[in-house]
C-alpha cells in the first residue's frame, strides 16, 4: 500500500468517525448522560447543590 | 457564588496554591520582559550594549516566560483544581504534585539563565538545549500520570468535557515535545536537530502550530468549559456542543502547522492543504466561543456587576476574534501580504494577551480566595481597574501592530513601474515608530494590571477574613 492510498484511507476514517461521534453525541441515549455530566461542575458543593439545574430560573 | 467558597480537606489544594501563586509572579516577569522588549524597539540603545541584554537573547526569554512560566503555572493550577473537583477525589499522588511544581520551577529558572548566555536550540518556542528538554519530558510525564491516576479514581460516573480538553493538552504536548526535540548532542550545552531542511521545518512548525493549538488553546478551553459556568453559577450552555466542539477541535489542529511556512521550501500541495485546514478550524473555534459566551445567556446582568466574570467572557470575545483573524491570515494571498510583518506580532498577542492571559487572570481570580479560605477578593473594585487596565493595553496593542503590519506589507511589495522597489526596507521601519510606542504604552498598561492583581492577591491573603466587609462588594450572583 502505497502512502498516497494509505493517506485516503486515513481521511475517509477520520471522516466517518466524526459524523459518527455527531450521530451519538445528538441521540436521546447520550443526551442523559451529557445532563449529568453538565451539572458536574456544581455537584460537589455542599451547599446550593443542584441549585442551576435549569437554565432558565437560576438566578440568585 | 462565594457561598461555595469553602476549602475541601480532601482535595490536595497546596499544589493548586503554588501554581497558582507563580502563574501571578511569573506573569509579571514574562510580561515585563516583553514590555522591555518593546521599548527597545523603540530606544534601540535600551540594550546597554550588553550580550545578555540584547533583543535576540531577551526575545526567547519573553516568549517562554509568558507561555511555559505563566500561561504553563496557570495550566498546571487549573488542571489539577478541575480534575479534583469534577472527579470528586483528592489527586492521585502528593507527591508527583509536588515533583512537578518544583520540577517546572527548575525548568522555567534554567531558561532564565540559558536563554540569555544565548544557549539555545534555535527553534521557536523549544529554544531548550536538550538537558532541559528531558527534564520537561519527566516532569510532563509525572503530570500526565497524576492527572489520569486521578481520573481513574474519580467517584463519578462521567468525566467532564474540561477534563477532556485538558487530558489532549498533556497527551499531545508531550508527543509534540518528544518528537520536536530529536537532537544530536555535540555537547552538553550543545545540539543539532535529528532532522534536515525542509523536513525540520516541517516538524518545527507542526510542533509550533499545534504549542498553540494545545497548549494555549485546548489546555485553556478546558479552564474555559470549568471557570465560566461556575463564575456565572449556571451550567455550560450546551454540553452536547462542547463535545462536538472537542473531537472537531482535536481532529484538525493537528494539520494547520503549515501555514506558517506559505511561499517557502515546503511543497505547495503542503502549503495549500495547511491553508484549508486553517480555514477549516475557524468552525469549531467559534462553537467553543459560542458555547462559552451564551453560558451567560439570560443571565448577561450579571457581567455588570462581576469583573470576574467579565475576565472570562471577554477573553472569549478575544478568543473568537483571534481564531477569526488566524484563518484569515493562514490563506496564502492574505498571507503573502502578512506574513514577517507587525501583524502576526498583534495576532499572536490578541490570543496571547486577550485570550490567554485574560481567561488565566479571571481563573486565578476565582481560585484565590477558594484556596486560600477567604470570603472573596481583597478589593473587587481593584479587579475591575485590571479588567480595564488590561483591555486597554490589548486594544493599544494590537491596534498598533495592525496598523503596522498592513504598513509593512504595503510598502514592501510597492513597486515602481520599472521594476524596483519603492521603498527600502529602514523607510518602513521609520514608518512603523509611532506604533512602536503605542505598543510599549500597552504593554504598561497590561503590565500594570499584572502588579495591581499581584497586591490584591496579597492582601486577600493576609487580610484576617473578619475584616473582609468595609467594601460594596459586588456579588457574582
Amino acid at each position: 500500500m502505497d502512502y498516497g492510498l494509505a493517506g485516503s484511507i486515513f481521511t475517509v476514517f477520520v471522516f466517518v468517525t466524526f459524523i459518527g461521534i455527531v450521530f451519538w453525541a445528538f441521540s436521546s441515549r447520550a443526551k442523559e448522560r451529557f445532563d449529568e455530566a453538565q451539572n458536574l461542575v456544581f455537584d460537589d458543593e455542599p451547599v446550593q447543590k443542584k441549585q442551576s439545574n435549569n437554565q432558565e430560573s437560576s438566578i440568585k | 457564588m462565594s457561598v461555595t467558597s469553602q476549602a475541601h480537606p480532601e482535595y490536595n489544594y497546596k499544589v493548586v496554591r503554588q501554581f497558582a501563586i507563580m502563574t501571578v509572579v511569573w506573569g509579571i516577569i514574562g510580561m515585563s520582559v516583553g514590555v522591555l522588549l518593546a521599548a527597545q524597539l523603540y530606544w534601540p540603545a535600551l540594550n546597554f550594549d550588553i550580550p545578555y541584554l540584547t533583543f535576540s537573547r531577551l526575545r526567547p526569554l519573553h516568549t517562554n516566560a509568558v507561555i511555559f512560566a505563566f500561561g504553563g503555572c496557570a495550566l498546571f493550577a487549573t488542571s489539577y483544581y478541575i480534575v479534583q473537583r469534577t472527579s470528586q477525589v483528592r489527586l492521585f499522588s502528593d507527591k508527583l504534585a509536588s515533583f512537578t511544581f518544583w520540577g517546572w520551577q527548575l525548568v522555567i529558572v534554567l531558561a532564565a539563565i540559558t536563554l540569555p548566555l544565548g544557549i539555545t536550540g534555535s527553534k521557536e518556542y523549544a529554544e531548550l538545549e536538550w538537558p532541559i528538554d528531558i527534564l520537561i519530558t519527566l516532569v510532563w510525564v509525572a503530570y500526565i500520570i497524576n492527572f489520569f491516576g486521578t481520573i481513574v479514581l474519580r467517584k463519578v460516573a462521567h468525566i467532564y468535557v474540561a477534563n477532556w480538553f485538558l487530558g489532549a493538552f498533556m497527551l499531545t504536548v508531550a508527543v509534540l515535545h518528544i518528537a520536536n526535540s530529536m537532537v544530536i548532542p555535540v555537547s552538553f550545552t550543545k545540539s543539532y536537530s535529528l532532522y534536515g531542511g525542509a523536513v525540520d521545518a516541517m516538524i518545527q512548525w507542526w510542533y509550533g502550530h499545534n504549542a498553540v493549538g494545545f497548549f494555549l488553546t485546548a489546555g485553556f478551553l478546558g479552564m474555559m468549559y470549568y471557570f465560566v459556568p461556575k463564575q456565572a453559577g449556571r451550567p455550560v450552555y450546551s454540553y452536547r456542543l462542547s463535545v462536538i466542539h472537542f473531537w472537531a477541535l482535536v481532529s484538525l489542529y493537528i494539520w494547520a502547522g503549515p501555514h506558517h511556512l506559505h511561499y517557502t521550501a515546503l511543497p505547495d500541495w503542503t502549503q495549500s492543504l495547511g491553508m484549508v485546514m486553517s480555514v477549516i478550524l475557524f468552525v469549531p473555534s467559534w462553537g467553543g466561543m459560542i458555547n462559552g459566551i451564551m453560558t451567560l445567556s439570560g443571565a448577561w446582568h450579571k457581567l455588570r456587576n462581576d469583573p470576574i466574570l467579565r475576565f472570562l467572557i471577554v477573553s472569549l470575545s478575544f478568543y473568537g476574534m483571534s481564531t477569526f483573524e488566524g484563518p484569515m491570515m493562514a490563506i496564502k494571498t492574505v498571507n503573502a501580504l502578512s506574513h514577517y510583518t507587525d501583524w502576526t506580532i498583534g495576532h499572536v498577542h490578541s490570543g496571547a494577551l486577550g485570550w490567554v492571559a485574560m481567561v488565566s487572570i479571571g481563573s486565578i481570580y476565582h481560585l484565590i480566595p477558594i484556596l486560600f479560605n477567604k470570603p472573596a477578593m481583597y478589593s473587587i473594585k481593584w479587579v475591575n481597574i485590571h479588567f480595564w487596565l488590561a483591555t486597554i493595553g490589548v486594544v493599544l496593542y494590537i491596534v498598533a501592530m495592525w496598523m503596522s503590519g498592513v504598513l509593512q506589507g504595503l510598502m514592501w511589495r510597492a513597486v515602481n513601474a520599472d521594476g524596483t522597489l519603492t521603498y527600502s526596507f529602514v523607510e518602513s521601519l521609520e514608518a512603523s515608530m509611532p506604533f512602536y510606542f503605542v505598543r510599549f504604552v500597552g504593554g504598561v498598561f497590561v503590565v500594570a494590571g499584572m502588579i495591581l492583581m499581584a497586591y490584591n492577591v496579597y492582601r486577600t491573603i493576609k487580610t484576617p477574613n473578619d475584616e473582609f466587609v468595609t467594601e460594596p462588594q459586588a456579588q457574582a450572583a
